[in-house]
């Protein structure tokens, strides 16, 4: 599948009659087509272009660290971690994230189970926690193979784990969405929960990496 | 027997692991596929959205990106609903294709001209 | 028929491959697992996206063994695959 997408700079400006900026083309059947509904459906009245406004400032609004937060909560406090692998909606409240229409189920990265999060048959993802979901996580490709082969696709991420480890995936099926808490890297005792919230990537909190190391 | 969509467990490529910000396009089409759903609206519902990718056929799904994807959906679903008419859009379609190819903001990939109306 | 089952009972999946919209993945159909946890009871899928409605569904989340999902799996024998299935496509294996 082409993923014809590229970095827009100028995001944001929301307004269609802008001059042409780079990379800001318009380049297949489907792209005029979206143009072309949300001009209608405004006019119409079906929605406003402040509203469509609003919702992409949303999106730009959630990003990963509030995830992050939730983790490095978790690494300190183990009642607040238990709390969340116990109830997550709950505990994630907690923190200032509600969850709107999700029933979040964390999981946590142990020495002996590392957990990875799919949705083969769509794209469900904790957006509320980590933002728009990264394109290779939409992807055909990452939805058919890690189910099959995760070892071989974390290591397309650089991840290697050993025999010893259980991977265990998480297809993302049905009304539950899944938040991994990674490891607390070795070598991070006594940093401030803001500081170890910079080691927690988006993508160690899918389960495709592991957290960074600091000084890393 | 398996839908486009159903593609656990199927070969495919390496994954590609770079993040790819979203463009502006495809923020916008997140943003309209949601409020068309919303409370205020309830044009579409997410049973119902993934129910139209799905119905999207394979040569469609397997060749369209994942916003385009939605955007077919999104359209298919507004006709049946009555909220749009197909000769409204391609008449849409066809003003929209003038004014960006004015100022040129369109690049067509191959094969997109001969499906614009 | 309304399926009731606990943590840790074995379970198949049903090998059917019926129209619509279908929350059961084809390559989990007639696998076997174990039960690991009951989520409680949600609205259909299958009839949501007609915006048809009926009785709820139980939402179990099913652990099986990577080793008996795929005849060539590569990585480790311990390997698992949790996935979460509505009560009607499980049977008592």
């Amino acid at each position: 599948m082409n993923e014809h997408v590229h970095a827009d700079p100028h995001a944001g400006h929301g307004h269609d009659h802008a001059p042409p900026q780079p990379d800001d083309k318009v380049h297949s059947y489907y792209q005029v087509l979206g143009i072309a509904l949300k001009e209608l459906l405004i006019e119409k009245g079906v929605v406003t272009a402040d509203e469509v406004r609003e919702a992409i400032e949303r999106r730009d609004s959630i990003t990963p660290a509030r995830g992050a937060r939730i983790v490095a909560r978790a690494w300190v406090d183990y009642d607040y971690k238990a709390r969340l692998l116990a109830d997550g909606n709950a505990a994630v409240a907690e923190m200032g994230c509600p969850m709107d229409n999700t029933n979040l189920v964390v999981v946590e990265n142990t020495e002996r189970v590392h957990n990875v999060i799919v949705c083969t048959l769509c794209s469900c993802y904790p957006r509320e926690l980590l933002g728009l979901p990264p394109s290779w996580y939409k992807s055909r490709a990452y939805r058919a193979r890690v189910v099959r082969e995760p070892r071989a696709v974390l290591g397309e991420f650089g991840t290697a784990l050993g025999d010893g480890m259980e991977v265990r995936v998480h297809d993302s099926t049905a009304d539950m969405r899944y938040f991994v808490i990674p490891r607390r890297p070795p070598g991070t005792e006594g940093l401030s929960e803001e500081r170890l919230a910079e080691l927690v990537t988006r993508d160690s909190m899918i389960g495709v990496t592991e957290a960074k190391a600091p000084g890393g | 027997m398996r839908g486009p969509h159903d593609v656990g467990g199927t070969p495919d490529r390496p994954v590609d692991p770079l993040p790819h910000d979203l463009t502006f396009w495809e923020k916008q089409i997140d943003a309209l596929h949601a409020l068309i759903g919303d409370d205020k609206r309830r044009i579409s519902t997410r049973d119902e959205n993934r129910r139209y990718v799905e119905s999207l056929g394979h040569d469609v799904y397997n060749t369209l990106t994942y916003y385009e994807r939605w955007t077919a959906a999104m359209c298919r679903h507004l006709i049946e609903k009555g909220v749009l008419t197909q000769d409204e859009i391609d008449a849409k379609v066809g003003e929209v294709r003038r004014r960006l190819a004015e100022s040129g903001e369109l690049e067509l990939r191959a094969g997109e001209a001969e499906k614009l109306p | 028929m309304s399926n009731v089952f606990a943590p840790g009972d074995r379970v198949r999946v049903r090998e059917d491959f019926p129209p619509g919209h279908i929350r059961t993945p084809v390559y989990i159909r007639g696998k076997t697992g174990t039960v690991t946890r009951r989520f409680g009871t949600f609205e259909n899928p299958e009839l949501l996206a007609y915006r048809l409605e009926g009785p709820r569904k139980t939402l179990y989340e099913v652990r099986f063994r990577q080793a008996e999902l795929w005849p060539d799996y590569a990585g480790a024998g311990d390997d698992t695959l949790d996935i979460d299935l509505y009560d009607h496509w499980l049977e008592k294996a």
